[in-house]
């Protein structure tokens, strides 16, 4: 088990951050914490960077016990903020030149790191260029290869793509993957985009209010809550019909249409439909994570309240 | 040895980015020139002088004190300006203790003061300073004690701090009592009592009366008392720096 935590607990004040919260996580998986706003995922991973003492429960990184080896966990782990935390006034390599010596890199294969770094998130053209000539992808792919130079056992990655266009996301995704097969590295990643979770994430757990509230691959967890989406719009209105048939996983009606979750709308669809009556518009799409994600969060638009920025959170204390 | 470069590369990290801030570099040669030209040539040319020597060079030792002193409590304030950009946090996040990240803090902020002095020392053969190559030699160690005393001070309310503002403000009122209240600008041998007492309490005094003593040989107390007295409170803020650095 390259992570685990057991009863793992985090309270500001009132506000309890991350309740309770048992996880584990194997040896060269990518896993995704998905959750909404103030759910709690950067408090838990700023706990398992020992940047955060945790109120109560356990944790162990690596083998090391958050608490009890803090300095022996930060030599296993590398992190990518949600915030940019590279030095604008420094060049790209000047920045992992000093990481090196953080991170205790051996002296003889330093400069060689650099080299190889800056080759994955293809920065070498502009290594010797300060960092506020960066543009934000930019940025980011070159605190992606500071977080992977010292060749960490397990990366954590909070919000990675944060703010970046479509194309750049893609090439991070091709990083993260490539590196964690290559390296055999752990990767614990937290994110709010959907698609992220399903591309990268052998496993997901959604978080809410400081606790797991589902936990498996995407693919299963698609299967089990979300199914396949029929949208239809019925000429006489008549959801109790509808949410009796067996295969049916929740119906519910916003606006005239009716949203329905049905198991496999290859075989029942026409089943569906005949038990519909007439009908003025008809709309299948397969169930997405979003789905997952909104049935277990709801869709009440949170207070983000405990999950505010790294440092309101450390003054707070 | 990985503490030692943990404290090299917080260090290297302050020294490139003072270089690079042309504005720090700028101020920092014109502030001291004012002091001295601007003040000292002023109020001398009516002061006639002072412990038998010219006003302007009277206060050279003062002047150094100050420069070293504003830069180093200054300094604090980018500790500040580091957290809120987050570039502290890759280094609080390293296997590096955290008293490595206040030395390597401390010396960077130090640096900065004693590019300072070095300005400071040129500007002396100007106007005409008694110096001889130990004396600059006595005056750069002691100067460097006093900004390595300063420098923990500014840091130690940096690090309690959120906002740059709330830095300026409190820093004045470290910063002002401080200078006036320890003989750069006026000899201490006759205050009144009450005036007195503020300046044997103050730290900076022993600072301005070892200066006073290396380059003009004019001293109130004994040489190792200063040294005593300015090493026992950089001892006491290097200790409150770094329990205020284990908290961030």
């Amino acid at each position: 088990m390259t992570i685990k935590t057991e009863a793992l607990t985090k309270k500001f004040g009132k506000i309890t951050a991350v309740n309770e919260l048992n996880l584990e996580v194997e040896e060269g998986e990518i896993f995704g914490l998905l959750g909404p706003n103030g759910a709690g995922k950067t408090t838990l991973i700023s706990m398992l960077c020992t940047i955060l003492k945790p109120t109560s429960g356990r944790a162990w990184v690596n083998g090391f016990d958050i608490v009890k080896e803090p300095g022996k966990v930060r030599k296993s782990i590398g992190i990518v903020f949600q915030q940019a935390s590279v030095d604008d006034l420094l060049t790209g390599r000047e920045n992992l030149a000093l990481h090196n010596l953080l991170f205790e890199v051996p002296k003889a294969i330093r400069k060689q790191r650099i080299n190889e770094v800056l080759a994955i998130v293809n920065l070498e053209k502009r290594a010797d260029d300060f960092v506020n000539t960066y543009s934000g992808g930019m940025r980011r792919r070159l605190e992606l290869a500071r977080g992977i130079m010292h060749h960490p056992k397990i990366l954590f990655l909070d919000e990675p793509t944060l703010g970046l266009d479509p194309q750049t996301r893609e090439h991070i995704w091709d990083y993260i993957k490539e590196l964690a097969q290559k390296e055999c590295m752990t990767v614990l990643l937290t994110t709010h985009y959907m698609e992220e979770a399903e591309q990268l994430c052998d496993r997901v757990a959604i978080i809410d209010y400081g606790k797991i509230a589902a936990l498996d691959s995407p693919d299963a967890l698609k299967s089990r809550v979300a199914g396949d989406v029929v949208t239809i719009k019925q000429r006489i209105p008549d959801i109790e019909s509808i949410k009796k048939l067996d295969y049916v996983m929740k119906a519910e009606d916003k606006d005239g249409l009716l949203y329905i979750s049905i198991k496999d709308a290859g075989k029942h669809l026409q089943d569906l439909l005949s038990n519909s009556g007439p009908i003025d518009f008809v709309e299948v799409r397969r169930g997405t994570l979003n789905d997952v994600f909104l049935h277990y969060t709801g869709r009440e638009i949170r207070e983000a309240e405990a999950e505010g920025g790294f440092w309101e959170r450390m003054m707070k204390r | 040895m990985s503490e030692l470069e943990g404290i090299y590369a917080v260090w290297l990290r302050e020294a490139k980015i003072y270089i690079r801030e042309k504005e720090r570099l700028i101020s920092a040669v014109i502030s001291p020139l004012l002091w001295i030209f601007g003040f000292g040539g002023g109020l001398g040319s009516s002061v006639q002088s002072m412990s038998g020597y010219p006003y302007q060079t009277f206060i050279y030792p003062g002047i150094m004190v100050m420069t070293v002193l504003f830069t180093s409590l200054f300094y604090g304030v980018y500790i500040i300006w580091d957290r809120k950009l987050d570039f502290l946090k890759e280094v609080l996040v390293a296997p590096v203790s955290r008293a490595s990240v206040f030395a390597g803090k401390m010396l960077g902020g130090a640096t900065d003061a004693m590019v300072q002095v070095v300005y400071l020392i040129i500007i002396g053969f100007f106007i005409s300073i008694p110096f001889t190559p130990l004396v600059i030699i006595e005056a750069f160690l002691m100067l460097l004690l006093i900004s390595i005393a300063m420098v923990s001070i500014g840091l130690v309310i940096g690090a309690n701090l959120k906002s740059p503002e709330g830095f300026s403000l409190i820093i004045n009122f470290v910063m002002w009592p401080m200078f006036f209240f320890s003989g750069a600008l006026f000899p201490v041998s006759n205050l009144g009592p009450w005036l007195s007492a503020i300046t044997f309490i103050n730290p900076l005094t022993y600072g301005v009366d070892a200066m006073r003593g290396i380059i003009l040989n004019i001293n109130h107390f004994p040489i190792m008392l200063d040294v005593a007295a300015l090493a026992l409170f950089a001892a006491m803020m290097i200790g409150l720096g770094v329990a205020s650095f284990k908290r961030m």
